[in-house]
């Protein structure tokens, strides 16, 4: 198994948020990548339940109760029975960055055989500028052995902060429960060596089984809704931050990145437990990506908190009418933010140099 | 549920190739397991004096200077350097083309097997293109790979794609001062990926291995910007470039989709950077005046063809950019010049 890098980048930085219900032996074989960082683990489901964290790891856990406790009322923002949870772990995290993973990714292979480190990757996609506003052909252009390609403006070549890091999965591919359905064999066996920034005004399926982010700069967007019990849709958490997120990365001028790192993805879930998750989120997409692909954010919204307060106003106004859902999901948006700013009082919260609050 | 693998008939693409040099022995050769099925088109530089080495065994037809003068007439247009293969262009009665330059070689992929570009490009151009939504899982329509969870059903039939932009091994299409910068610097990246470049995102199309639809985009493909110092070299042009922002306006506006990636070529090493620093340095300002142009650049609902579209932004160029610098007004009436030869001699088609 690989070493890591003598110094672990971003080792007092980064916290990794892992939502859990059933153990975190999928750890051990992550213990020359992870060991160094700070882990919050997620507890969904049963909080009587002890979940065993292996030795040597430094974290906090919180399950069910403790949320309950730390927000009072706005608890009800977090989803229960559904790994949209972790994102209560990004609202107490205290650090910079945040990894969150799934308990079910493990280290992946290169195509010369060597263990991934993803998390190493991820941060440099991180701390390394995007290139939204113009494409380029040969990919991310601040990798080694690469570069901006003829006909690249100049003016565009420092880029614009990155704030998200997509990375992706080899052989269980993230595919919905229709496609599970019909190619229920078939693996993701492809290694595409390759990171690249999504353009501007571009939208995309964000997954969130293999995903940092900058929490400063981008940290309120990535409220995972309202999934699981009690709730009419589940697997569009991840998806419908993305959505959040992207809207506000283009508004606010930060980069999102895709591509590497990959990992190994073991665990196909039910294609039939995912369809009946998913089945209503499948008809409103179709009135939700309308609804993001059209969304403006007026110049007043210069931090990511008005933004996302802005849009919870557009959900309820124009998506209210496809699902009392969304109403109540707005509110929730808004509660996120309430909770978000209470735990991270101004001073340390995510606020763009722009000057006004 | 995605896979549509439509073949086409070789006598349906026409290879297009801009000979800038005269012997075109090795070149040929090289390409010949995978040229040899096709019909060739080969227009050469009406600079270059002496006679075309083309080696036997392929089904060329070879045009020179006197055909283009014959055809064209007088026009704006120059036919010279790398514009040549737009001659070829016109000339083509075939669907689909496949251009690239004479410097370049068939590349080997990760298994050590000849890339087979017509295949790939053709692959390219007769699946979807999906530029509305981005696939994280690159093209959903290759064997092995799929639409991601979270892309909407609606969209996941796709486009049709008029465009497809290869890569390049060895010598990647860096400009000048890049490349000056970087001497030692080579492209060892093999990316197995091909993607379409989503709607309303700008991008420098390279013409150095390229696929188009011939019927879709013909007249939106054209050699109008000419740099006052234009060389010889890719790093002293701009014209594929220009050229190919507007193509992709054109094919955002008509719903058109344009894929990047796959295949590579190996680009062979010519040139030094460093001497062409200086007349690079016209073509990278230029950039820089164009670029929030053709970011705002928007085009009438009513207006439903390509040739159509060339005609407009060749307006628009004209009235915003043409007081910026003079080649922008000239680039202008190429384009409309362009559209004028197309209707007149190249908008027929077997």
């Amino acid at each position: 198994m690989a070493s890591p890098s003598t110094t672990p980048l971003l080792k007092d930085e980064l916290d990794i948020v892992i939502p859990t219900i059933r153990n975190l032996d999928f750890l051990e074989m992550w213990r020359p990548f992870f060991q160094p960082y700070h882990l919050i683990i997620v507890q969904d489901g049963d909080p009587s339940k002890t979940i065993k964290v292996p030795e040597g790891f430094d974290y906090e856990l919180y399950n069910r109760n403790d949320i309950n406790r730390i927000l009072g009322p706005r608890s009800s923002c977090i989803s229960f029975k559904d790994s949209a949870c972790r994102c209560f772990g990004y609202m107490v995290s205290k650090k910079k960055y945040i990894y969150t993973i799934d308990d079910d990714c493990f280290v992946a292979k290169n195509p010369s055989g060597e263990d991934i480190n993803a998390l190493d990757q991820h941060i440099k996609n991180l701390l390394s500028p995007s290139t939204p506003f113009f494409f380029n052909t040969l990919y991310d252009p601040y990798r080694e052995g690469a570069d901006f390609v003829r006909g690249y403006p100049f003016s565009l070549r420092e880029g614009v902060q990155t704030a998200v890091s997509h990375g992706l999965w080899l052989n269980i591919p993230d595919y919905d429960a229709p496609t599970q359905l019909v190619k229920p064999l078939e693996r993701n066996a492809r290694y595409v060596d390759a990171v690249l920034t999504i353009p501007k005004g571009t939208l995309f399926p964000m997954c969130g089984m293999n995903l940092a982010f900058d929490r400063e700069l981008i940290g309120p967007a990535m409220y995972f809704g309202l999934m699981g019990d009690g709730q009419p849709i589940g697997r569009y958490d991840d998806m419908w931050a993305g959505w959040c997120v992207k809207v506000i990365c283009d508004h606010l001028g930060l980069g999102v990145k895709t591509g590497l790192p990959y990992i190994w993805h073991s665990k196909a879930s039910n294609p039939f437990v995912n369809l009946k998750k998913e089945y209503k989120g499948i008809f409103w997409q179709e009135e939700i990506i309308p609804f993001f692909q059209s969304a403006v954010l007026p110049k007043e919204c210069t931090n990511v908190q008005k933004c996302y307060i802005e849009l919870s106003k557009q959900v309820k106004a124009k998506l209210s009418k496809v699902d009392p859902y969304f109403d109540k999901l707005a509110d929730a948006m808004v509660t996120w933010i309430e909770a978000w700013d209470e735990l991270n009082p101004a001073g340390g919260s995510a606020k763009l140099a722009n000057g006004s609050a | 549920m995605s896979h549509s693998n439509i073949y086409i008939k070789d006598d349906e693409i026409d290879i297009v190739i801009g000979a800038l040099r005269t012997d075109l022995t090795a070149f040929l050769n090289d390409w010949r397991p995978v040229f040899s099925r096709f019909h060739l088109i080969i227009v050469k530089d009406p600079d270059l004096k002496e006679e075309l080495k083309i080696p036997e065994g392929f089904n060329v037809d070879i045009y020179t200077k006197s055909d283009i003068d014959r055809l064209v007439g007088s026009s704006s247009i120059l036919f010279y350097g790398y514009s040549c293969r737009y001659f070829g262009f016109l000339v083509s009665r075939n669907k689909y083309i496949v251009s690239v330059d004479d410097d370049c070689f068939p590349a080997k992929d990760k298994d050590g097997s000849l890339v087979d570009i017509v295949a790939q490009h053709a692959a390219n151009l007769t699946t979807p293109a999906t530029p509305f939504f981005f696939n994280t899982l690159y093209d959903p329509y290759r064997k092995g790979a799929d639409f991601v969870r979270g892309y909407p059903f609606s969209l996941r039939s796709g486009v049709q794609c008029a465009l497809s932009c290869g890569l390049w091994l060895n010598l990647a299409d860096y400009d000048a001062p890049t490349q000056a910068l970087k001497p030692e610097q080579r492209n060892s990246r093999y990316v197995d990926a091909v993607l379409t470049v989503p709607a309303r995102a700008l991008m420098p199309m390279s013409g150095i291995n390229i696929a188009f639809d011939r019927e879709l985009v013909g007249p939106a493909l054209f050699p109008a910007l000419r740099l006052a110092g234009e060389g010889k070299l890719r790093w002293e042009t701009m014209e594929d470039i220009w050229s190919g922002m507007c193509a992709k306006v054109v094919c955002d506006h008509l719903g058109f989709g344009v894929k990047s990636g796959l295949p590579y070529v190996w680009r062979t090493e010519r040139g030094n950077a460093i001497d062409s620093l200086r007349k690079e340095w016209e073509g990278v300002k230029l950039m820089e005046e164009v670029v929030p142009f053709f970011q705002a650049l928007r085009l009438k609902r009513t207006t439903v063809k390509a040739e159509d579209c060339v005609i407009e932004v060749a307006k628009e160029v004209k009235e915003q950019l043409g007081k910026v610098d003079p080649v922008f007004g000239r680039a202008a009436e190429a384009m409309v010049d362009w559209v004028r030869l197309w209707r007149a001699v190249g908008s027929s088609s077997s």
